[in-house]
């Protein structure tokens, strides 16, 4: 546990259209919750509008793009292209990891895909690692104090 | 074991038949290949497998989840998909793929993976592939987020164009699947009967029900022996003397060994479970599974090395029979027959229909998969991996469970994510310290 307390923050997850795989969504999930945040997780096959809508209504602090089959490098371009195309959403941070390519080769794959729109790529061996470093470098903006529950 | 409908089941159920009744266990790659050309040389290459082979087309994800356009377009470009984009070549095209090559002794099957198959299913059956993969509840649940009730639907739908081809048509449940990990042997084997029960009431003829490899070789095999049962009192029987039917065995399906020798005791374990459970048939994965999609001769190589011990594994047996031991129990203490009894009846008694009743269970609780994210699954119920690999209820939710199996479910039923990577990577674990020890584990495996 941290030894201080930090201010929570809001994360959507979610894999590609395309990709079927969730153990990394449920493990995602657990570790963003285990640091005190709130997760809506959007589950396998997410169409993009469906991102793009479930971002535009929940105004996460960062999306969490996490895909496994293979299609990553196409679906997770196409996916960021539509999220920057959107007004509100030109600068939600958005980072993505997994297995992005057919060929376990997936440093090619990385520049597109900073190219594309998205803040960071987590495609190495020690990808979890690194993105448990971009966690603790965040800084979830201030929120306006939940009503008090009479 | 198989039911006793053989007349006019297809080439599919007679060339398993025929293998079983030989002593050999048919396997399976999956397998799938954007061109055409390329994925008639990988059918060619697994035809000429030295053991009983099956044929597989595994679709690519675009195709899967009914993009067609842009598995088209992938196929134009020249972009890398990670399977056959069936629909996009078409039925004329699919055929040619098929002709020559399938054949009585190498029937060919479509792995897919849709919730609204209904147009896949149908360039399948005009393509004259002999047999498919899937079912209402675990196409669809383990995939997206398509609402179980179109999957329902479309699914019966599916299972009525399988019916009515004038060559008959061989149907695999999915439902020993799931999400290939940590769902609990007993649900896998409920679902797998239910969803057979199923295709049985839109009227398929052929069918297979199918049980993945978990983490326990001993709970495995009690499972295999549960599903047997079960298959053999449900199916059976009635005035149309009940569908042909086997039982299909899935290598691991989870994290896989990272070392070669670890992904390949693993898959040794799955060939010897698979002739000791009496399954009829073995789809195999190889060990490029830990890094990427599996080259051909990679696939071909796990095909020859599980036929190889399944064949030794018969003459262990064979062997123990004639030195006067008997087999190896195949009844245990993990309940799993109680269990998937017990949710199959109560499943049942939902509704009129099995379709309808699935959709009832799913919506109160009754079947949970752990972990499934869909939206139309509770998620309510966890399961957790005791330390010798044995999948237990850590929190049932609502599913019911006999007397005995709640009384051993634990207490705290909080799993975090550091317990959740491990209990992931149990089999990795246990099958790559065999590589750096060099030493055998898990002797209860082979014994």
């Amino acid at each position: 546990m941290p030894k201080y307390r930090s201010r929570s923050g809001k994360f959507v997850v979610s894999g590609v259209s395309s990709d079927a795989h969730t153990w990394n969504l449920v493990f995602l999930q657990l570790m963003l919750e285990e640091r005190g945040h709130e997760v809506v997780n959007l589950g396998a096959c997410p169409p993009d509008d469906e991102v793009v809508a479930a971002c535009v209504h929940e105004r996460p602090d960062a999306l969490v793009v996490s895909t496994v089959n293979g299609h990553g490098h196409m679906d997770g371009e196409r996916l960021v292209r539509t999220l920057r195309a959107h007004p509100d959403l030109a600068e939600l941070r958005a980072v993505i990891g997994g297995k992005l390519g057919v060929d376990g080769a997936a440093d090619r794959h990385v520049d597109a895909l900073v190219a594309a729109g998205y803040d960071a790529v987590f495609a190495s061996e020690h990808g979890l690692e690194e993105f448990a470093d971009f966690l603790r470098e965040l800084r979830p903006r201030r929120r306006a104090p939940a009503e008090p529950v009479a | 074991m198989s039911g006793p409908g053989t007349a006019g089941a297809g080439r599919f159920a007679a060339h398993v038949r025929r293998a079983r009744q030989s002593g050999s266990l048919v396997v399976q790659p999956r397998m799938g290949f954007a061109g055409a050309r390329r994925m008639r040389e990988g059918l060619r290459a697994v035809r000429d497998v030295a053991a009983p082979t099956a044929g597989t087309v595994t679709v690519d994800s675009y195709t899967r989840v009914g993009e067609y356009a842009r598995a088209l377009e992938a196929l134009r470009s020249g972009a890398e998909l990670n399977g056959f984009p069936l629909v996009a070549h078409g039925a004329r095209r699919t055929r040619e793929v098929l002709d020559g090559v399938a054949s009585q002794d190498f029937p060919v099957q479509v792995r897919h993976g849709s919730a609204l198959a209904g147009r896949l299913v149908a360039t399948a059956c005009a393509a004259g592939a002999d047999a498919t993969e899937g079912g209402p509840v675990s196409y669809c649940l383990p995939y997206g987020r398509v609402p179980l009730r179109d999957s329902v639907r479309a699914w019966a739908r599916c299972c009525e164009l399988i019916a009515a081809r004038a060559e008959p048509m061989h149907l695999e449940t999915f439902g020993g699947g799931m999400l290939g990990q940590l769902c609990p042997p007993s649900m896998l084997v409920a679902l797998s009967v239910l969803e057979a029960l199923f295709f049985r009431e839109h009227g398929v003829r052929s069918l297979s029900l199918s049980y993945a490899q978990q983490t326990h070789p001993g709970q495995d095999l009690e499972a295999l022996a549960a599903l047997h049962r079960l298959a053999a009192e449900r199916l059976e029987g009635g005035p149309d003397g009940g569908p042909d039917w086997h039982v299909v065995l899935y290598t691991f399906m989870g994290v896989f060994p990272r070392s070669a020798a670890g992904a390949l005791r693993l898959l040794e374990e799955s060939a010897r479970l698979a002739v000791r459970g009496g399954a009829a048939r073995l789809v195999v994965k190889t060990p490029a599974e830990a890094h990427r999609i599996p080259t051909l001769d990679e696939n071909v190589a796990a095909l020859e090395f599980a036929a190889a011990v399944a064949s030794d594994e018969r003459e262990r047996i064979r062997a123990r029979t004639r030195a006067g031991l008997r087999p190896a129990p195949a009844g245990g203490p993990y309940g799993v027959y109680e269990e998937a009894a017990l949710l199959v009846d109560c499943v049942l008694e939902q509704a009129p229909t099995v379709g309808e009743a699935l959709l009832r269970a799913f919506a109160t609780g009754l079947l949970d998969v752990p972990y499934c994210l869909h939206p139309d699954n509770a998620n309510r119920a966890r399961a957790v991996l005791d330390p010798w690999g044995v999948l237990r209820w850590a929190d049932p939710g609502r599913v019911p469970l006999p007397p005995r199996t709640r009384r051993a479910v634990s207490a705290d039923a909080a799993v975090g994510s550091r317990q959740l990577l491990d209990m992931l990577g149990f089999n990795e674990r246990r099958f790559d310290v065999e590589d750096v020890l060099g030493r055998r584990l898990a002797d209860g495996a082979a014994a």
